[in-house]
């Protein structure tokens, strides 16, 4: 047998034991809904690199390790969360542990309506048919093997809600810890509805604490279901930056109504496996959307983004820049498609991926594929592989500069127009900051 | 007197073809040098050869800096120790603003000089001195480097790295071309502030009219690589009158210019 098949059969008997334990307090959908993406995952299984979308990217290196559910609560403190977190966003904090809620860590701050974020687990409790209608509308079951396994383990997760006509003034920021002394997944689900007319940001931050003596393995499985309602406006903020022991999968589905504007930023700093899924349905006229991302990968990293925007509707703009720095012996993928169907006339797309790469070892496939069926629109894509440039090399250090800085200097500055384009001046020094720390350590 | 900078019997070859064929060139503290020559002459290696650009390999001859061994630096550690060079072409570096690269690059020197590094503030405080000096736009500073400059705005930008860093040797390398007679003024300017009797300047250039502004203590002419001609600063005023044909003409070699 398979180290696929081996992987996808210890997560089909975890299921049996997972449901198995479910509370009678449980709505019954709920329970239906598991089963029936379990079954779906127990016919796709693990994808393998024979399939095209899996090309450049082999499971295997997740599928060798047996994971653990989580289970009870990991010992993690208050001030340990702050020390991870963005300290400018501490007072509206909503912490999630290996995939369930805990409110003990989190910092709610409600909104003129209520809290912006409810607990899922809580929610299926108190209002289930809102769950089950918000997970209905959801667009995440459509053959993706581990959106699939994410949602047959569904239990906890989050519903963000940006209320009708607000401007939410302070950032939604919701964290995910991947903690615990054995190889853990955690599958969090976040569903994100930014109702007509409403504004704000979230940011989705993704880390795994490290215990002592754990080689700190684990698996972090999410599936993000976003809608944006008319004349809406959102940004997303999707910050990795998990150990380089954790796998990272990640599946966002987007859907965007009429004059709505919709930005993705994806920042992946850290991960081994990463593997980042991003769809944006552009369903009505005048939607707007923008989808940045920044990727490092240091060591024998792999880092994998694959993003569609799809034009269903005339009138709309989508705008991609995805840069991508590759490290050591790291691995890139990019492949970007945008399709154009024949209704979307005035369709205005364009798409870039231009990649630097900084070790010898390094590599990255890059493959933007526009699929266009109207005849009256504005694409353009484009890609690039580049090096540091050796010139402006010789200038920073002709100014005194070491010939390390100067080069972490030149790729903070290719990374620097995704960072700058982050919805908060805090995210954008954040950010930096942890990716000069990182380019340090790189081995520039 | 001592010496800054002595080159000797300096050979370098870029690419596998010899480009300087002996150089020979002494510059005391406080002197101001003007090396001049036709397009092809050896000009710009000679300005990389000092300032430790990579693509040129000196395959004999040493160069003297400070009484040290100036070839076994590094790019960086012969900028910390005072040379400057101002770049013919300056290089845009999109993505880090002037004023970080400015103040990264002064803190550089400052550190390796056992100096603190300059907050915020007090950069601030001096660069806009500095800047008064070259007629320098202040939305220069929070610009990427040299992205979008203008060939005149690069330039001052250059003057003003250089009035920053306060180098004990100057290198510029055609600093002058491509300059209209106003920011020729401005550039000329930033460098007369910068003339001290411990201070040294090699001006790299084609035409004559930058001597106008600047006048230099000692004039060479490069030709084929080598020193064809020294003088003071009225060969610069022959030469602009002859053109550098005249060179061919009369054989190379003058006794200034062998060093004493």
């Amino acid at each position: 047998m398979s180290t696929r098949t081996e992987a996808r059969d210890r997560f089909l008997s975890d299921w049996e034991a997972f449901e198995h334990q479910r509370g009678a307090q449980e709505p019954a959908f709920l329970g239906q809904l598991r089963r029936g993406a379990r079954d779906q995952f127990a016919e796709l299984g693990l994808p393998s690199s024979r399939q095209e979308e899996w090309r450049y990217t082999n499971v295997r290196p997740l599928a060798e390790t047996t994971f653990e559910q989580p289970s009870g609560t990991p010992e993690i403190t208050r001030e340990r969360v702050e020390e991870i977190s963005f300290p400018v966003f501490a007072c509206s904090l909503f912490v999630f542990v290996n995939g369930r809620y805990a409110p003990e860590l989190s910092t709610p701050q409600a909104l003129a309506g209520g809290l912006p974020v409810e607990s899922l687990a809580q929610l299926a409790v108190e209002s289930p048919d809102r769950l089950e209608q918000l997970l209905a509308e959801a667009a995440s079951l459509k053959g993706h093997p581990f959106a699939a396994l994410n949602t047959a383990f569904l239990e906890d997760g989050a519903l963000v809600t940006l209320p009708r006509d607000t401007d939410v003034g302070h950032a939604i920021h919701l964290v995910f810890v991947s903690s615990g002394c054995v190889p853990t997944i955690s599958q969090p689900r976040v569903v994100v509805r930014a109702e007509q007319g409403s504004r704000g940001h979230v940011i989705q931050d993704h880390v795994s604490l490290a215990h002592p003596g754990e080689g700190a393995i684990h698996f972090s499985n999410t599936v993000t279901d976003v809608v944006v309602e008319a004349n809406a406006e959102l940004d997303l903020v999707l910050v990795q930056r998990e150990g380089e022991g954790t796998h990272v999968v990640s599946n966002t589905n987007v859907r965007q109504e009429r004059d709505s504007r919709f930005a993705c930023h994806t920042m992946t700093l850290g991960g081994n496996l990463v593997r980042n899924d991003l769809e944006v349905l552009l369903a009505a006229e005048g939607a707007d959307c923008t989808l940045n991302g920044l990727f490092l990968g240091r060591h024998s990293q792999l880092v994998d983004n694959h993003t569609l925007v799809d034009h269903a509707m005339p009138n709309c703009s989508s705008r991609e820049l995805y840069k991508g720095i590759l490290a050591d012996d790291a691995r890139g993928v990019f492949r970007g498609r945008v399709i154009v169907r024949p209704d979307a006339q005035k369709t205005n797309a364009s798409q870039s991926n231009p990649n630097i790469l900084l070790g010898d070892g390094a590599e990255i496939n890059t493959k933007p594929q526009l699929e266009i069926h109207a005849d009256d629109v504005k694409c353009s894509h484009g890609s690039a592989i580049g090096r540091i440039d050796e010139e402006a090399l010789f200038y920073l250090r002709t100014r005194g500069i070491g010939a390390g800085a100067a080069r972490a200097l030149l790729t903070r500055g290719f990374a620097h127009e995704v960072i700058a384009a982050l919805p908060h001046h805090a995210l954008t020094d954040a950010l930096g900051a942890m990716l000069d720390e990182r380019l340090r350590g790189a081995g520039t | 007197m001592k010496t800054m900078l002595e080159i000797q019997d300096l050979h370098a070859s870029a690419s596998g073809a010899e480009i300087l064929k002996g150089i020979n060139l002494k510059i005391r503290p406080g002197e101001v040098h003007a090396m001049m020559g036709p397009n092809g002459s050896g000009k710009s290696t000679l300005a990389g050869v000092l300032a430790g650009r990579p693509a040129f390999e000196v395959t004999r001859g040493r160069i003297l800096y400070c009484g040290r061994d100036l070839l076994e630096l590094e790019p960086e550690v012969r900028a910390r120790e005072g040379i400057f060079l101002a770049f013919q072409y300056p290089v845009e570096i999109p993505g880090v603003t002037n004023n970080y690269f400015l103040k990264a690059s002064l803190n550089a020197l400052r550190a390796h000089r056992g100096e603190e590094e300059l907050d915020a503030m007090d950069f601030m405080e001096l660069v806009k001195e500095k800047m008064k000096i070259v007629d320098m736009p202040a939305d220069l500073m929070s610009r990427a480097i040299n992205e979008g400059f203008s060939g005149g705005e690069k330039k001052r930008n250059e003057v003003l790295q250089m009035l920053l860093l306060e180098p004990r040797l100057a290198v510029l390398d055609e600093t002058d071309s491509g300059l209209d007679i106003d920011a020729l003024r401005i550039v000329a300017n930033g460098v007369n502030h910068l003339r001290r009797p411990d201070r040294s300047m090699l001006l790299i250039t084609h035409y004559q009219r930058l001597l106008d502004y600047v006048v230099p203590d000692h004039v060479h002419v490069l030709s084929e690589g080598r020193i064809a001609r020294s003088g003071g600063k009225e060969l610069a005023l022959e030469l602009e009158e002859k053109g550098y044909t005249w060179l061919e003409k009369t054989p190379p070699g003058t006794p200034e210019a062998q060093p004493a």
